[in-house]
């Protein structure tokens, strides 16, 4: 005990009164542990990309005192039948049991040498003019706005009066998928007119006739 | 024989510059963050080539199922001092006759998408079981002819915020049959314009010369 109490004298007599080194370096493993929670958390809950849409106008349900609906010029009309299981078909002009010659259903494909291929060839003139312009503001020929831009694409296009104008029409076993391309299929080919519209009855007797004629059996779901 | 000796090396490491990089990467993900809301289903949309941005308020979201049912939200608006969420909730209930208290109500403005019948409501803000909550949601909403709440919900959605834009949110193996239906309810409640949830995928298109 003495020995003690001498010693801590002795200390205290000796050198200066020197406060402790620290070090320097301070231990960071909780910090770089809740940094690490916390990344991961804000990774994992982030939403990235924000959703694109499409943009679609439907028009109004008709009423019962509208006037009659304009005529559509018969070779300008094409026909988009949407079936299940990815068939789709096509015709040309108005299918009317009245008015002969009656059209015959064409089998295609979502594909770009399918309904895309058909679409661009009709469309050919008006795809070319949006085509031009868009390029020559691309490589600043022209400068015009952004708004501008759209703004004359969009003038081609009411004017355009030779394109196809595309019903398309979707059966019941058509998923939600098919019209959604469908209708993207109409902005990668401009076309500047299309409507989503119902089968008629007359059209369904064709689309049974194809189907027969291909041997693809009905009934299976 | 003499052992070899390793140099004894202390095993701490300088952490500094991954401590570093790892507030970085914290402050940009959490500057960048919106988080993602929840949904009760897996939706997988289709794609296009729209890159136009999905709106971020004033919206009603109708989210479609792979197996066809139909879940709903909305939001606040641009101004969420309306309570929006409240007033369509209270409005759509006293169609059927239920009362809501008020801290239901106030959950419920908090919360995301939903689709349960009416009825199931409250049970549905008041259970804290995520289990409970999934199973009370697993048939959406009923919208056939004699019981259409969905019909409901949107109607008193537009009531309460004419700004509000319908977005569709469909999985793609959803039948269309449904969504033209949903399509046809969202139009008698004079709305015609569309939002369809797509995901970005490019494409070249090229007119052949001949």
């Amino acid at each position: 005990m003495a020995e003690i109490i001498a010693n801590e004298g002795g200390g205290k007599k000796k050198g200066k009164k020197r406060p402790k080194k620290h070090s320097t370096s301070i231990d960071m493993t909780p910090m770089v542990d809740l940094m690490c929670l916390l990344l991961t958390f804000f990774m994992l809950t982030t939403a990235f990309s924000k959703p694109k849409v499409m943009e679609i106008v439907l028009p109004d349900p008709p009423k019962i005192n509208d006037p009659t609906p304009p005529k559509i010029p018969g070779w300008r009309t094409v026909n988009i039948i949407m079936d299940g299981k990815d068939k789709i078909y096509y015709y040309v002009g108005i299918a009317d049991p009245t008015h002969p010659p009656i059209p015959v259903l064409i089998e295609t494909d979502y594909s770009k040498d399918g309904i895309r291929k058909i679409l661009l060839n009709r469309n050919k003139n008006l795809f070319k003019q949006m085509e031009d312009l868009n390029s020559e503001v691309t490589k600043g020929k022209l400068n015009i706005s952004r708004d501008s831009l759209t703004k004359r694409l969009r003038e081609l296009k009411s004017k355009d009066a030779v394109g196809p104008i595309v019903l398309i029409k979707a059966t019941d076993k058509a998923k939600y998928k098919n019209v959604v391309d469908i209708i993207d299929e109409m902005a990668i080919t401009n076309v500047a007119r299309y409507a989503i519209v119902d089968l008629n009855l007359f059209e369904k007797k064709l689309l049974k006739k194809k189907k027969r004629e291909l041997g693809i059996n009905d009934s299976d779901k | 024989m003499a052992k070899i000796k390793l140099p004894v090396r202390s095993p701490r490491i300088d952490m500094t510059p991954m401590v570093d990089l790892f507030a970085l990467l914290l402050t940009f993900f959490m500057l960048t963050t919106t988080f993602r809301p929840q949904e009760p289903v897996n939706v997988d949309t289709p794609s296009s080539i729209s890159d136009k941005l999905n709106p971020t308020s004033n919206v009603m979201t109708l989210l479609i199922s792979k197996d066809d049912k139909v879940y709903f939200n909305l939001d606040n608006g641009k101004d969420s001092s309306k309570h929006i969420r409240i007033e369509v909730l209270e409005n759509v209930g006293k169609q059927y006759k239920l009362k809501f208290t008020p801290e239901q109500l106030s959950k419920f403005e908090k919360m995301a998408s939903f689709g349960m019948p009416i009825t199931k409501m409250g049970d549905w803000i008041d259970t804290k079981d995520e289990k409970v909550r999934h199973e009370l949601e697993k048939n959406g909403i009923p919208m056939d002819s004699t019981d259409n709440q969905l019909a409901m919900w949107i109607l008193f959605a537009r009531k309460a915020n004419p700004d509000a834009e319908a977005v569709i949110k469909g999985d793609q193996e959803a039948d269309f049959k449904v969504v033209k239906k949903i399509m046809d309810i969202v139009q008698a409640a004079k709305i015609n314009k569309f939002n369809l949830i797509t995901n970005l995928e490019k494409v070249e298109v090229k007119l052949e010369n001949k």
